[in-house]
Order: structure tokens, then C-alpha cells, then sequence
């Protein structure tokens, strides 16, 4: 039964994936991006990676697209010029394709091989008595710590420059303050005065 | 081929399927009588009487309103995308549905008893943000754009505190897995050690399921309808009860986080005797009570007080909690083993 999970899955993201560069309007490829997260998220699960499963669904379905559907959506595309110009662009995909299939099959390689030496440990250990989450975290945070709060680091580092470089001082902008509106009283905003009649401005 | 699908699996699936149902119909009944209990409710607050023409004390009028939804005709905006426009509102129910294949409403009644409960749920409740863009998206229209843009960054938003909300309660049980947070409040519910925390959460859980005061995506006054607006009959439907399957589900979560679940208030032999789910569901019905109340007392937030209120008291506050609460377990000694 799980096989068949497994073709169901493996089939679904394949043909998702492709439609996410075929597509012809672009928010269509974003959702068949979601979709094809949402099978590796079904892949994983089958893998018993319950913990990286649900990370993807969070972190990529449920942020990062989430974005992308944004930016793409209040972009005012033509979507006929973007058509154009592919085999302009054809020399440089076709070596960013060659690079990125070379490090994937590379690195399945290296699973079979050295696994122990890769990664220090063994993470291949699925065990029912100690989830998957414990053991991850017991990896990420002593072997790898100083990857791990690096890795941290560089997007902090990406989150101010992006503040950085969104952020510009106008004159003339009207702030409130919060605290200072909840706190004011009634003596200080408010005169009560007996006019007599006739007499009012 | 055939011999993968064997007696025991077929088995397997007869018996998550009586599950689904048995689960989800009452779940749906529950919907459409909390659409009821919503106008009582309003109705009570407001001085007036509410529904009670269609049947005994207006018990039907949900009933009715169902049938009347069902035959109204579907409308399509000629410049709508179809299928998107279709999927839309199926999305956001599906997803309010899937939320309870995790949920335990009484010990180890629960579809499917996995390691991550928690981290599913706020994957799925992250998720349904789709519906809502698709929709706006789909409808061609501004008003219904212009609500799905909002209530997008909304429900991000508000996702960060929930998120840490979370992991304050995470780091007291030791487990992600939703029976072991309600085992870890046998001796106290959290509400009580983390009461900021629930209050937070709450808060969160209104600005999640885009209820009042925090229903911007659906200002009448500035958006029309919002992300609904050229939606009718079934697909308006669709969204309606999603969105208090949703509500009906962050209330489970919150039981489950802060209250509890199906556990007893005290434990005492004569309290322990109600069934499981007979607490789980009172205390439910407790939190949606308080969404209903809200909701009938408060007037609608500002869009930029709602994102202040999200992203410089939540966030920063959740986050310090996170710290505090940590460290006191550290210090104490009181850190959770190898639950």
C-alpha cells in the first residue's frame, strides 16, 4: 500500500513540477508549485521525515509561496513577452540544469557512500521509540550548533538589508502613538465651557 | 500488483473511513448549529430575540438556510478564472475539515495519533490562507482582491505569534504529539502557569480564522464583501462554513493547548466517570462562546491597529515569554525528559 502511495506522489510532483514551468500564467505555475511541495511533503512522510514533512509545509507552503503568489499576483505581467527570448536564455539555463542534476546525483551518491563521514552521524536511524524531532534536534543543536546559529546569522543578516534597503525617512508623516492615545483623559482633551445664549461664536 | 492490495489493508482503509465519518458529519452538524448559536448569541447581547420561527425555538433555521443557499444559482464572473474560482472555496473547507484528522476529542479517540499533531495543525491552519487568495484572487475583481491581499498579510502575521505561543507550551511538555500536551496537564491545565500566553493565543486565534474584531478581510463598509464578493449560493456557502469549521477547530486547539482537552477539571473520581469528550466539547463550546462574544461587543479594528498590535506587543511579547519560560525550567530543573 505504501508503494503505491509512493508512485502517487512521485507521479503527481513530476507532471506538478513540470506544469510549474510550462504553465502559461504564472500564478498557475505558483500553485502547481504548491502542489508539488505538497507531494514531497506526502514523500516525506511515507520516509517516516514526519518532522521535515509538516517544516515544509509551514515554512514553504505556508510562507514562502505565499509571497511568491503575492509578488506575482500585484505584478503587472505581460505574459506574452515573457514567452519570448527562451532560446536567448536557453545556453545558461541548460548549464544551471547541468550543475544543479551534478550536485543532486553527487550528493545521492554520497548518501550510499560515506554516510558516516558526512554527517558525523548517523541520521538514517529511524527509530518508533525516539521521534524523529528529538533526534534532529539533538543533532542540530551539538554537532552542528555552529552551523546551525550561522546559518541563523545569514538570515538575519538578509532580513536587515532587506529593511535596510526598504526603509527611507519621509518628511511630513503623521505617527500615532498608541500608549499616548490610551493614556490621555478626559482633562486633557476635553473643555466643557457654558456659553451663554445668544452669545456663541 | 493485486497481491500489494491485501485483506488487511483494505481493512485499514474500511476503518479510517468509518472514522472520517463519524467524525465529520457531527462536525458539520456542529457547524451549522454554531451558525445558529452565533445569532442566538448576537441576538441575547443585543436585546433581541434571534431565530425562532423555523421550528421549535428556531432550531431549524439553519436548516432552512442551508436549503436556501442550495437553491440559489451560481454565478461566474465572465472575467473569473473558472477553475481556480471553483477551487477556491473547496480548499478553504477541505482544510478546516483535514485540521481534525489530529484533533483527540477524548483519550485516544483521534483518527490519527502522529508525532507532530501540533506542527500539522499549524501547518494546516497556515495553509488556509490559500483559499482566501485563490478566491480573491480568481474573482477578478478589486473589492474581492483587495480582501484576499489583506487578509493575507493577516493571517501571516498572526501566524509568528501563534507560532511561538506554541512553542511556549511545547517546551513545558516535551512533545509535539497532542495526547502528550494533554497528558502533560494532568497536575495543571497551562492556562494557568501561562495565562499571558492563552490570552495571546486567543487573540490570535480571532485574527487567524478572520473573525470580529479582526474581520477586515470582510469589511462591508470598505471592501463590499471582501474575498467573498462575487461568490454565491453553494461556493458562498463553502466559505461560510469553513470559516466556522475553522473557528470550531482553533477552539479545539486552544482546549488542547491551554485547557486541558479531554481531561477532567479536577481530578476526582466522580469528574473522571464524564466521558472524555463530554469535557472536550464543553470547553470548546466555552472558547467559541468567547468568540461569539467578542464578537458581538467589539467594534472592527483599523488595519494598521491590527498589524501594530501584531507584529510590536504579539510578537515581541511571545517572544519574551518563550525566553522567560525556558529559563525558569532551566533553572528550576523542571525541564521535560524523554516523555
Amino acid at each position: 500500500m505504501v508503494s503505491i502511495f509512493f508512485y502517487l506522489f512521485a507521479f503527481i510532483l513530476i507532471f506538478s513540477s513540470v506544469f510549474v514551468i510550462t504553465a502559461k500564467n504564472p500564478v498557475h505555475s505558483v500553485f502547481f508549485l504548491i502542489l508539488s511541495f505538497f507531494n514531497a511533503t506526502g514523500l516525506f512522510v511515507l520516509m517516516g521525515a514526519e518532522f521535515l514533512a509538516m517544516l515544509l509545509l509551514i515554512v514553504y507552503v505556508g510562507a514562502v509561496a505565499v509571497l511568491f503568489l503575492f509578488v506575482i499576483m500585484m505584478l503587472n505581467i505581460d505574459f506574452k513577452s515573457l514567452r519570448t527570448g527562451i532560446m536567448k536564455n536557453a545556453r545558461l539555463g541548460l548549464i544551471i540544469g547541468v550543475v544543479l542534476l551534478a550536485e543532486i546525483i553527487f550528493s545521492i551518491m554520497g548518501m550510499h557512500y560515506g554516510k558516516d563521514k558526512i554527517l558525523g552521524t548517523n541520521l538514517s536511524v529511524v527509530s518508533n521509540e525516539i521521534e524523529n524531532t528529538r533526534l534532529l534536534g539533538n543533532v542540530l543543536y551539538t554537532d552542528y550548533i555552529y552551523l546551525f546559529q550561522t546559518a541563523g546569522l545569514i538570515l538575519l543578516v538578509a532580513m536587515v538589508g532587506a529593511i535596510v534597503l526598504t526603509h527611507r525617512k519621509r518628511d511630513n508623516v503623521r505617527k500615532q502613538d498608541a500608549t499616548k492615545q490610551v493614556l490621555r483623559n478626559k482633562s486633557e482633551t476635553l473643555n466643557i465651557n457654558d456659553i451663554e445664549i445668544g452669545k456663541g461664536a | 500488483m493485486l497481491d500489494i492490495i491485501n485483506y488487511d489493508a483494505f481493512l485499514f482503509l474500511i476503518t479510517i473511513f468509518a472514522k472520517i465519518l463519524v467524525l465529520v458529519i457531527p462536525l458539520l452538524i456542529i457547524v451549522a448549529f454554531l451558525t445558529y448559536a452565533e445569532r442566538k448569541v448576537i441576538a441575547a447581547v443585543q436585546l433581541r430575540k434571534g431565530p425562532n420561527v423555523v421550528g421549535p425555538f428556531g432550531l431549524l433555521q439553519p436548516l432552512a438556510d442551508g436549503l436556501k443557499l442550495f437553491s440559489k444559482e451560481s454565478i461566474f464572473p465572465t472575467v473569473a478564472n473558472k477553475f481556480i474560482f471553483i477551487l477556491a472555496p473547496m480548499v478553504a473547507f477541505g482544510l478546516s475539515i483535514a485540521a481534525w484528522a489530529v484533533i483527540p476529542v477524548a483519550d485516544g479517540w483521534v483518527i490519527s495519533n502522529i508525532n507532530v499533531g501540533i506542527l500539522y495543525l499549524f501547518a494546516i491552519s497556515s495553509l488556509s490562507v490559500y483559499g482566501i487568495i485563490m478566491a480573491g484572487w480568481a474573482s477578478n475583481s478589486k473589492y474581492a482582491f483587495m480582501g484576499a491581499l489583506r487578509s493575507a498579510a493577516q493571517m501571516v502575521s498572526y501566524e509568528v505569534s501563534i507560532g511561538l505561543v506554541i512553542v511556549t507550551v511545547l517546551v513545558c511538555v516535551g512533545s509535539l504529539n497532542l495526547g502528550k500536551i494533554v497528558y502533560a496537564q494532568q497536575n495543571t491545565w497551562f492556562i494557568f502557569p501561562l495565562f499571558p500566553m492563552f490570552i495571546v493565543f486567543f487573540i490570535s486565534a480571532l485574527a487567524e480564522t478572520n473573525r470580529a474584531p479582526f474581520d477586515l478581510p470582510e469589511d462591508e463598509s470598505s471592501l463590499v464583501g471582501g474575498y467573498f464578493t462575487e461568490y454565491s449560493s453553494m461556493l458562498f456557502a463553502m466559505f461560510f462554513l469553513g470559516e466556522y469549521a475553522a473557528m470550531i477547530m482553533m477552539s479545539g486547539m486552544t482546549t488542547i493547548l491551554f485547557l486541558g482537552g479531554w481531561l477532567a477539571p479536577f481530578d476526582i473520581a466522580l469528574l473522571n466517570k464524564v466521558p472524555g469528550i463530554i469535557w472536550f466539547a464543553g470547553k470548546t463550546s466555552l472558547i467559541l462562546f468567547l468568540f461569539l462574544w467578542v464578537r458581538a461587543t467589539f467594534p472592527r479594528f483599523r488595519y494598521d491597529q491590527l498589524m501594530r498590535i501584531g507584529w510590536k506587543v504579539f510578537l515581541p511579547l511571545s517572544l519574551l515569554w518563550v525566553v522567560l519560560t525556558s529559563g525558569f525550567l532551566i533553572v528550576f530543573d523542571l525541564l521535560p525528559g524523554n516523555v
